[in-house]
């Protein structure tokens, strides 16, 4: 139900619901409902509105997001960033009707695209030095 | 810890400083002479973006009569590579909730 990408570093939930996609969406941007599964928020189903998301911080997270909508196709798609202790990502949420269901995709990618970048070169962006990391730090165990 | 996180990702948002520490990390220990040749900006603009990286741990100095060289701390990259770990727990933990909630609410 996991898949981390390798090539983007990204974060892939997928699951089949029992529920209409037009259910789930209000689940997804109507923000009293999103502060029952998610976090609490302002969030606002409008393409530019800047909202925080907030829940109890835990060891290494603060739990505090600032977020940004990106793009909405209602009952479809829904992508807004997401930036916790000043590294940024962007979720997206994909919802296809199907098997009286509807399959839920969420993609958290790990981090912004080079065009964020103000290098030039755009060589040592995010994705590149993402994908080098673990060469780079081979040693390192993980928790 | 938490401080110590938030300095890794604010020194690794900047992709000079990124372009440095990679450097460093795969050619070894280097002078800020060098690193300066590399990056193609200023000393100080060098010396600064180091010390930004020493704060957060990245990297290490160590004197050696008028030079000073840094080598990388891969180590402190830890807090990035639980990202992935931290996020996976966070997000399945949520579509439980989320499923709950559906299943709570009506059409």
């Amino acid at each position: 139900m996991n898949t981390p990408n390798p090539t983007t570093r990204s974060l892939v939930i997928e699951k089949d619901m029992p529920h209409p996609p037009e259910k789930i969406w209000r689940a997804l941007t109507q923000a009293p409902l999103i502060g029952q599964w998610l976090m609490e928020t302002d969030f606002l189903p409008v393409v530019g509105h800047k909202f925080t998301l907030r829940t109890k911080p835990v060891a290494n997270w603060n739990g505090m997001v600032d977020g940004e909508v990106l793009a909405i196709e209602a009952n479809q798609r829904l992508s807004y960033t997401w930036v916790s202790m000043g590294m940024p990502s962007v979720v997206t949420w994909t919802l296809t009707p199907g098997n009286g269901g509807t399959r839920v995709r969420m993609e958290h990618s790990g981090f912004p695209s080079e065009e964020s970048a103000s290098y030039k070169g755009a060589s040592y962006g995010w994705q590149k030095f993402i994908a080098s990391l673990e060469r780079v730090a081979g040693g390192l165990d993980r928790p | 810890m938490q401080a110590i996180a938030a300095d890794v990702f604010k020194a690794l948002s900047d992709p000079t400083r990124r372009a440095i520490f990679e450097w460093l990390a795969h050619d070894g220990e280097q002078t800020v002479h060098r690193l300066t040749a590399r990056a193609g900006v200023s000393q100080p603009a060098v010396s600064k973006h180091l010390a930004m990286l020493k704060h957060a741990r990245l990297v290490r100095d160590r004197r050696e009569g008028r030079e000073t060289h840094y080598s990388a701390q891969p180590r402190a990259l830890a807090p990035l590579i639980d990202w992935m770990g931290h996020y996976g727990v966070f997000w399945r933990e949520r579509f439980s909730r989320l499923e709950d909630l559906l299943n709570k609410i009506e059409k």
